[in-house]
C-alpha cells in the first residue's frame, strides 16, 4: 500500500522534473530540475531495499555531479535563453519513445524467457551495505579497480583541460592586457 | 494496480529514458545535451536496481555503481572539454562545431 503510493508519487515527481529538464529554455531552470530529479531517482532505490545504491546516488550525483556542472555553468552565459532545434515535434518524440522500448526490450527479452539465474544470491540477515561490500570485493574486484583508474585519468584530463590559463585573473588585467590575451587566442585558433 | 511489479519499474524506465532521448534530439546547447545523457544513464540505473530486487540478485546493482563511475568521469572530461571550446568559441552550441563543409 504505501509502497505502492510512494512508487507513484516518486515516478510522477521525477518525470515531471526530468520533462522540465528537457523543455526548459534557461539553463539553470535545467539544472535545478535535474538535481531534483537525482534526488527522487534515489528514493526509488531506497524502495527496492538497494539502500547503499541509493546514498551512493545522493552523494554521487546530487553531490559531486550537480556541483560540478554548476562551477562548470560560471563559465558559460547561461542567463540567455537556450535556442532550440526547430524540428518536426512528433518525429523526435516518435523516435525517442521507439527507442526506448526498443531497449527495454533487448533487456526483458532474456526476463521473460527465464533465462536468468541468480549468479551472486542474496544473503539472509545480512544489510544491503555489507552485502554489496562482499560482492564487489571478491567477484567485481577487478572491475571496481579499473573503475577507479578510469576516475583517476578522468580527473586529470579535467584538471589539464579546465585548467589552462587558471593563473590569469581577467578582474586583476587592465582592459590592454584583455584585448592582447584575446589577440593571442585567436591567432591560436587560426593556425 | 496496488501491486508493485517489476513492470512497473520498466514502464517507469522506459518513460525516463524516451525524456532524455527527446531532449538529446531537440537540444542544441551541449550542456543541456550533458543533462539530457545524465538522464538517460538515471534511468538505465533504475531498471538495473529493479531487475535486481525482483531477482534477488545483486549483479544489476554492481552495474549501477560502474554506470554511475562512469558518468561521473564522462562528466569531469566532457566539461573540461567544454570549457576549453567555450575559452576559444564564446559558444557552446552544437551548430558552430561544423567544420566540415558539404
Amino acid at each position: 500500500m504505501f509502497e505502492a503510493i510512494a512508487f507513484y508519487l516518486f515516478a510522477f515527481l521525477t518525470i515531471a522534473m526530468f520533462f522540465i529538464t528537457v523543455t526548459t529554455s534557461q539553463a539553470l531552470y535545467a539544472l535545478s530540475a535535474l538535481a531534483a530529479g537525482m534526488i527522487f531517482i534515489s528514493a526509488f532505490f531506497f524502495i527496492l531495499g538497494a539502500d547503499f545504491l541509493g546514498a551512493v546516488q545522493i552523494i554521487v550525483y546530487t553531490g559531486a555531479v550537480m556541483a560540478l556542472y554548476a562551477f562548470g555553468m560560471m563559465f558559460f552565459d547561461t542567463t540567455r535563453e537556450v535556442k532550440e532545434k526547430k524540428g518536426n515535434k512528433f518525429i523526435i518524440v516518435g523516435l525517442a519513445t521507439l527507442a526506448a522500448i526498443m531497449v527495454v526490450v533487448i533487456f526483458v527479452a532474456p526476463l521473460v524467457s527465464d533465462n536468468i539465474n541468480a549468479f551472486y544470491p542474496m544473503v539472509e540477515g545480512v544489510g544491503n551495505t555489507q552485502e554489496v561490500g562482499m560482492v564487489l570485493f571478491t567477484k567485481y574486484l577487478i572491475p571496481f579497480e579499473v573503475a577507479a583508474v578510469m576516475l583517476l585519468v578522468a580527473m586529470v584530463a579535467g584538471i589539464v583541460l579546465a585548467g589552462k590559463k587558471m593563473d590569469l585573473s581577467i578582474t586583476l588585467m587592465t582592459d590592454a592586457e584583455i584585448i592582447d590575451m584575446k589577440k593571442d587566442t585567436k591567432k591560436e585558433t587560426l593556425s | 494496480m496496488m501491486e508493485i511489479g517489476l513492470n512497473h519499474y520498466l514502464i517507469l524506465s522506459t518513460i525516463l529514458f524516451a525524456i532524455g532521448l527527446v531532449g538529446i534530439m531537440r537540444r542544441k546547447n551541449l550542456l543541456l545535451l550533458f543533462f539530457a545523457t545524465e538522464i538517460l544513464l538515471n534511468a538505465v540505473n533504475i531498471a538495473f536496481a529493479a531487475i535486481s530486487h525482483y531477482y534477488g540478485d545483486l549483479t544489476g546493482q554492481m552495474f549501477a555503481f560502474f554506470v554511475i563511475a562512469i558518468a561521473a568521469s564522462e562528466l569531469a572530461v566532457g566539461l573540461g572539454l567544454l570549457i576549453v571550446w567555450y575559452k576559444r568559441h564564446g559558444t557552446i552550441d552544437l551548430d558552430t562545431m561544423t567544420s566540415m563543409r558539404g
